[in-house]
């Protein structure tokens, strides 16, 4: 069933011959090919070396004609200026986000494994129909529901807090999705089979079985969740009280206009942003093998 | 539009049943067996019903009051928000700078993207680098996307106006009219997403086969003949996923006008809400105003454009799949 990867065409692929491929790489790049790359990513990362010479600058330095080009010394100072605003809260910030993503994090990938392993393998009646449920929620923008989401957390007395930022993330349809498509390929039918013979029970299948053998989807999903929870802005912004802000919210009150300190700006930016770039420099590739897959595959 | 929107791939409308299990003894089984694969599935059921489903379809009921936070009188008022709605200058202008920033943002993005995805489905040394740095915009947040162009467009000594200063244009004000706020703000939405849809096109790009190139190239067609009589045709449904997925995020576009108004007016879009999304609008209506019926009325509008938008791609969709 795909409607995203188009059918085969009429050609039909034949390996060449190993003599004929050497002799014609398909598609090798050339050195315009690298041009063009070299200058997107320039594009790419020149906000962010922007924001680095600016975060390193001192602040009377931003506002200078021609802008500064060339990181300065003063980046240690702009940090410890924004760890020291009491207003901002800026390490409470980056802890409760921290913890915001991970609860998260870790729920979204139990309750999607345990899901996408029934989905995938185990038979209930009503199966395809909640699964077609999953998939058409993965289409639905329940964002738009944000106003009786708070009068919901209102009511129940977590507005404010972190929870309310917390709860409304800890399933997602797109993880069960995910998994399903996982588990499907990944854990063979003898394998359980098997293990019910020998009188384990489904649940003991799966903790011993089935999540050890979903692994690296399950960390794929556990990357691309936490990256999601880290950079949230909207329901945290309007959820959270002064009390408890995330890393994004306590950005947008560093940028709130009650300072017209720039540098300082930058430098909360620029912590902010460093320890998702860090986890993107570690592991780039699987990141990018699951946002590739998740368009293609399934 | 978040990461994990990616799942969202059309084609995912009626899965193929997974291989049955072998026929087991399950009318022997206990309850605690049979029920296992409820209990496995039910917490996303629950939470999505509690803290998604619900509150959507609430929304449309709140729409129907004269609804503000805290209790007091609630009056039922039928449509009257809706009637007003339609009325409200303000919430045109913002539906006005919605559409415009999705077009303005969207139109050059996929384009860059699919001209990028092509470049980038070559055997390439470092293959795994070049895909990063395309894709490390995506994994900036958009607050701080918000904060450090909002600074590089800033008027008096931001990076932009210098730069232009370079080819003798005056300094703009790019906060205070329509046209330069919607530039910045779609220069935001590029910025971020370009390499992502760039990633999920490629992805399908090396879904098609090698040999139709070499076949073109030895019929004599140049790269250029390669990209609009291959690329671009194979391509198509996953353009039509992209722009659909494009639509949900930029029809809800909130966070990168707010940064770029940070300070004066933010949820108002500026001074005359040159840059206010119909997103601002809500909140500004929900949280400052305190008037969640009205509120609530715009997010069920918000909700029929993206419904009807989306209505419109699967129309498209199977008109490109009977073509094929």
């Amino acid at each position: 069933m795909t409607l995203l990867s188009p059918p085969p065409t009429a050609t039909t692929p034949t390996a060449p011959s190993a003599p004929a491929r050497r002799r014609r790489r398909p598609g090798r790049a050339g050195w315009r090919t690298y041009l063009c790359l070299a200058v997107v990513t320039a594009l790419s990362l020149a906000p962010l070396y922007y924001m680095l010479v600016m975060a390193s600058r001192p602040n009377s330095d931003i506002t200078s004609s021609p802008p500064p080009l060339l990181p300065g010394g003063a980046l240690r100072d702009n940090v410890t200026r924004v760890f020291a605003n009491q207003d901002v809260m800026f390490a409470q910030a980056l802890l409760n986000t921290l913890l915001v993503a991970t609860v998260a994090t870790v729920s979204v990938v139990v309750l999607s494994s345990l899901a996408g392993f029934a989905f995938a393998k185990l038979r209930f009646r009503g199966r395809s129909g909640l699964l077609l449920v999953v998939v058409a929620t993965m289409m639905v923008p329940v964002q738009l529901g944000l106003v009786p989401l708070y009068m919901l957390m209102s009511r129940i007395g977590l507005a404010g807090t972190l929870w309310s930022a917390t709860l409304p993330f800890v399933v997602s349809a797109f993880g069960v999705f995910m998994m399903r498509q996982y588990a499907i390929a990944a854990v063979p039918d003898e394998l359980i089979e098997a293990a019910r013979v020998d009188g384990a029970s489904t649940t003991r299948i799966f903790f011993q079985i089935v999540f050890p053998a979903l692994r690296p989807a399950a960390a794929v999903l556990g990357l691309l969740t936490f990256m999601e929870r880290w950079n949230d802005f909207l329901w945290p912004y309007l959820t959270l009280d002064a009390d408890h802000p995330t890393v994004q919210v306590a950005l947008s009150r560093l940028s709130g206009g009650y300072y017209a300190d720039q540098a300082l700006v930058m430098a909360g930016t620029l912590v902010g942003t460093v320890p998702l770039v860090v986890v993107f420099v570690l592991f780039g590739r699987q990141i990018i093998g699951g946002i590739m897959e998740g368009g293609v595959k399934a | 539009m978040s990461l994990t929107d990616l799942g969202r791939a059309p084609r995912t409308a009626a899965p193929a049943p997974p291989p049955a299990p072998p026929p087991s003894r399950s009318r022997r089984r206990p309850w605690r067996e049979r029920s296992a694969p409820y209990a496995f599935v039910s917490p996303f059921f629950v939470v999505f019903a509690i803290f998604g489903l619900f509150p959507l379809l609430f929304t449309f009921w709140v729409s129907l009051h004269d609804w503000s936070l805290l209790g007091g009188e609630r009056p039922f008022v039928g449509f009257a928000n809706y009637r007003e709605l339609a009325a409200d200058g303000v919430f045109w202008n913002a539906m006005a700078n919605t559409l415009g920033i999705f077009v303005l943002a969207t139109v050059p993005q996929l384009v860059v993207a699919t001209v990028l995805a092509q470049v980038l489905n070559t055997s390439l040394r470092a293959m795994t680098f070049w895909r990063m740095s395309v894709l490390v915009p995506t994994v900036t947040s958009v607050a701080a996307v918000g904060i450090i162009f909002s600074l590089m467009f800033a008027r008096d000594f931001g990076l932009v106006n210098w730069l232009t200063s370079l080819v003798g244009v005056d300094a703009i004000s790019w906060q205070d009219h329509r046209w330069s706020a919607w530039v910045a703000v779609s220069a935001m939405v590029d910025w971020r997403w370009t390499g992502y849809n760039t990633l999920i096109l490629l992805a399908a790009l090396q879904a098609v086969p090698r040999e139709l190139y070499e076949a073109a190239r030895m019929d004599g067609a140049g790269a250029w003949r390669q990209f609009w009589s291959i690329t671009v045709p194979m391509l198509r449904p996953t353009i039509v996923f992209v722009t659909v997925v494009a639509t949900i995020g930029g029809v809800q576009l909130f966070t990168e006008p707010l940064l770029f108004n940070a300070g004066s007016n933010d949820l108002a879009g500026g001074t005359t809400g040159q840059s206010q999304t119909v997103a601002m609008y809500l909140v500004q209506q929900a949280f400052t105003g305190q008037r969640f019926g009205y509120a609530a009325t715009v997010a069920w509008v918000l909700f029929g454009v993206i419904a009807l938008v989306s209505a419109v791609n699967v129309l498209l969709l199977r008109r490109i799949r009977s073509a094929e």
